[in-house]
């Protein structure tokens, strides 16, 4: 952990990617939680079973451990590996290959954003730059805080009402600057209430 | 039990459904429960109208639903028989159509939001599965071609090529068992009409498979349909289950030993897998990547056994022809190109959305007819069509009929057919970049033509619109579009550089403008635009100076500002905020 402080005071070079600072300390993060393998296993076998670990169904097995863990790490696609008796290269070229499997982890909400030609031209542009503003992260990246991922998607069909983006599983669409900050504070509270025990003032 | 009125309801779901609560409790409270039903649908017209229903059976068309409207209505209309005419639908203030005779033909829409999806009943009233009990009790395989021949029906996925030819060289391959596939990958940018189709009446698909498979032979299909749909996923499941409870799915279908059954499988978020042989790859569980044909699908795919693969809508046009005859099919549309076409609008245009018509139609009609003309009066400056592999379609040939043969003519193809309306304020250079953007993201990579030329050409698009376009830039985008055409597999490499190709073709003047003049005409290309103050109207107020998120601005209080252009990120928010329009770019 101590690395994560010097990371924030360090004045970082400027020749370098400062993506790079902010993706090692995200990885440091993660590490210090530890990956709990029971649950990679357990998680990991249910779906593969369900599928009778059959060679056909592994895309739908790894989105569905994928939609199940947030992504997949190296120990899901070993597992993954042994059971449908395939080799790791293969099951890795399969999952790298499809967009909604992440190999990388994410955070806890993950904003899909249509990039696409028909919601450029209704005003995407303006409501892109909100939604990175917003958050204060660069698309493609997670907060630090891991509770937002801001990702692009391709079409999601929605294009007369466009401009559209995906949060979590729920379509927004006609979306200008106002209405995205507008969403991201209705998460933001929502999970704020999450975390809190007891209501407050009856 | 009868009901003496009907309230069909759609619209986005979290919205729909506080209306559909609010409604609810105001009959349950004035005691209405056994008279009147209440339904959902997805979509009841082409624009999108926030949440609307329909009362039946005088089919009142609200819209703009909020849940005390709903109360209102419960009241009003149902119980005291007045409907509330405020909340009526009525055409938006567009000019009646000017002729008479141009008018939407629904042939694959004709149950989309009228039906329930999710109830096999509804379906079955509109005369559903009476063609499958049609082919099955009445005619041989043979029959059925014949029919699709008579009718003239081509793939409605993009390429066009005949049904019934399709059908026929699935039927006379050897090899067993052989496999039926829908291609429901739909995944052109600013093409909807299959999810729709797949939201609103899956059953027309499902019925259209099972007659294919009879007529090629085959007892096993798969559905394959993008992840990126998850409720159309869901209603497929649902229909498909009824089906089989129904006996229109399963061994012995009709008790004439016919068996049929379907599987559905999900994409992950691939483009590419919307290419046959790439789809057929990911139903094996495979990376979703092209390979060369021939073999073509119908003598060697899945598994390498004989394949049929079409698209959702060709399928859902495949009852409506059993049932009214290849004729009635072929009555509509051109000599090459027959029958009806769903286009999804989008973009600048007044109403966007779903339609149907008649193949033949010209595209002003579509534009302006159907879709009402350009968004708030603005010039037309050309509709893409064909989504990232198709091409532009500027002012000179608005009155071209949309068939096969005349788009590919222009440079542009049918596709699955997106109808992406761009206005005078529509840069081509930046739109042809944006698509240059998506296929070179979307590229699997096994063809090098494709993989690295794409990447190339993005980079030459990127640095014209970043104001450093070199002389010879346009010329190197022609040269390397030639080469990705000529090299690359599949229809995504074949068909990338199309978008940059036609904007050349027909818009050469704005791409020149941008490296020689270094100036964007529509001034939308950020680096060549420059915010100015006029300072004979600014009056000092310092408001863009204090909301300028860069201190691009500096001037004393009442005096007039000015803008550094070195500093400047051309965000815009100083023309925004100044009170008097004192800001402008060029």
């Amino acid at each position: 952990m101590q690395y994560e402080g010097d990371l924030e005071t360090a004045a970082p070079d400027p020749g370098i990617d400062p993506s790079i600072f902010r993706f090692i300390a995200f990885s440091l993060s993660r590490l210090s939680k530890g990956v709990r393998m029971e649950e990679v296993l357990a998680v990991t076998d249910r779906v593969v079973d369900a599928h009778k670990a059959d060679r056909e169904a592994l895309v739908e097995i790894l989105r569905e451990v994928n939609d199940e863990s947030g992504h997949l790490t190296r120990e899901h696609l070993r597992r993954i590996a042994e059971h449908t008796n395939l080799p790791l290269s293969e099951i890795y070229s399969v999952a790298s290959f499809y967009s909604l499997i992440s190999l990388e982890p994410l955070g806890r909400h993950v904003i899909r954003f249509c990039q696409d030609a028909p919601c450029h031209i209704a005003g995407g542009r303006e409501v892109w730059e909100a939604l990175e503003q917003e958050l204060g992260i660069p698309f493609g990246e997670t907060t630090f805080d891991e509770q937002w991922s801001l990702l692009t998607t391709s079409c999601i069909g929605a294009c007369a009402v466009g401009p559209v983006m995906m949060v979590d599983g729920d379509i927004y669409g006609n979306l200008t600057p106002e209405k995205v900050r507008e969403i991201i504070t209705r998460y933001r509270e929502a999970d704020a209430q999450d975390v809190t025990p007891a209501p407050q003032g009856g | 039990m009868a009901f003496r009125a009907h309230v069909i309801i759609s619209g986005a779901p979290e919205q729909a459904q506080g209306v559909k609560t609010a409604l609810l409790e105001q009959i349950d409270t004035l005691g209405l429960n056994e008279e009147v039903e209440i339904r959902e649908a997805t979509d009841l017209t082409i624009a999108s109208q926030g949440v609307e229903a329909i009362v039946y059976p005088d089919a009142t068309h609200y819209i703009d639903l909020t849940p005390e409207d709903a109360a209102l209505i419960a009241e009003e209309h149902l119980y005291k028989g007045r409907p509330v005419e405020r909340l009526v639908y009525e055409e938006p203030g567009v000019e009646p159509l000017p002729e008479p005779s141009i008018k939407e033909v629904r042939v694959v829409l004709k149950n989309v939001g009228k039906i329930n999806p999710e109830d096999i009943d509804d379906y079955i009233a509109e005369d559903g599965y009476a063609a499958l009990g049609k082919a099955l009790t009445e005619m041989t395989p043979d029959d059925v071609i014949a029919e699709l021949k008579a009718s003239g029906l081509r793939g409605r996925g993009g390429a066009g090529f005949p049904t019934w030819l399709k059908w026929t060289f699935a039927r006379q391959a050897t090899g067993s068992p052989k496999y039926l596939v829908c291609n429901g990958d739909e995944g052109d940018p600013g093409a909807f009409m299959n999810r729709r189709v797949l939201e609103g009446d899956p059953h027309s698909v499902i019925e259209g498979m099972a007659i294919a498979a009879y007529a090629i032979g085959a007892s096993q299909g798969y559905f394959y349909v993008r992840a990126e749909y998850p409720i159309a996923i869901e209603t497929l499941r649902v229909a498909i289950e009824q089906a089989r409870t129904y006996g229109l799915l399963g061994e012995n279908i009709f008790d004439t030993g016919f068996s049929f059954d379907l599987e559905v499988r999900m994409g992950a978020g691939a483009f590419v897998c919307g290419e046959e042989t790439a789809l057929m790859q990911s139903i094996e569980g495979k990376r979703g990547q092209p390979r060369t044909r021939p073999p073509f699908p119908a003598v060697s795919g899945l598994w390498g056994k004989p394949t049929n693969i079409n698209n959702v809508e060709t399928y859902a046009n495949v009852p409506q022809i059993l049932l009214k005859g290849g004729e009635w099919f072929a009555s509509m549309g051109t000599e090459r190109s027959k029958g009806t076409k769903t286009f999804a609008i989008a973009g600048k245009v007044k109403r966007t959305g779903l339609i149907e018509v008649p193949l033949g139609i010209t595209v002003r009609e579509i534009i302006y007819d159907v879709g009402g003309g350009i968004l708030d009066d603005k010039a037309y400056k050309a509709v893409q069509t064909g989504g990232p592999m198709g091409g532009c379609i500027p002012e000179k040939y608005l009155d071209m009929p949309v068939d096969y043969e005349s788009l590919a003519s222009v440079g542009s193809i049918m596709g699955s057919g997106g109808f992406v309306v761009m206005d005078e304020d529509t840069c081509m250079v930046d739109i042809a970049r944006f698509f240059m953007e998506f296929v070179q993201e979307e590229s699997c990579g096994k063809c090098v033509p494709c993989r690295v030329g794409t990447r190339k050409m993005l980079d030459i698009l990127n640095r014209i619109c970043g104001g450093e376009g070199r002389p010879g830039d346009i010329e190197s985008l022609e040269v390397l579009g030639k080469y990705i055409k000529s090299g690359s597999l599949c229809g995504l490499g074949q068909g990338a550089p199309n978008p940059v190709l036609s904007t050349i073709e027909h818009f050469r003047d704005e791409y020149e403008a941008h490296i020689y003049d270094k100036k964007c005409p529509a001034q939308v290309c950020r680096a060549l635009i420059e915010y100015k103050v006029d300072p004979e109207t600014c009056i000092g107020c310092t408001r863009c100076a204090r909301n300028c998120p860069v201190d691009a601005i500096s001037g004393t209080p009442r005096e007039a500002h000015i803008i550094d252009p070195e500093i400047c990120i051309r965000c815009g928010i100083c023309e925004q905020v100044c009170p008097v329009n004192a800001i402008s770019h060029e």
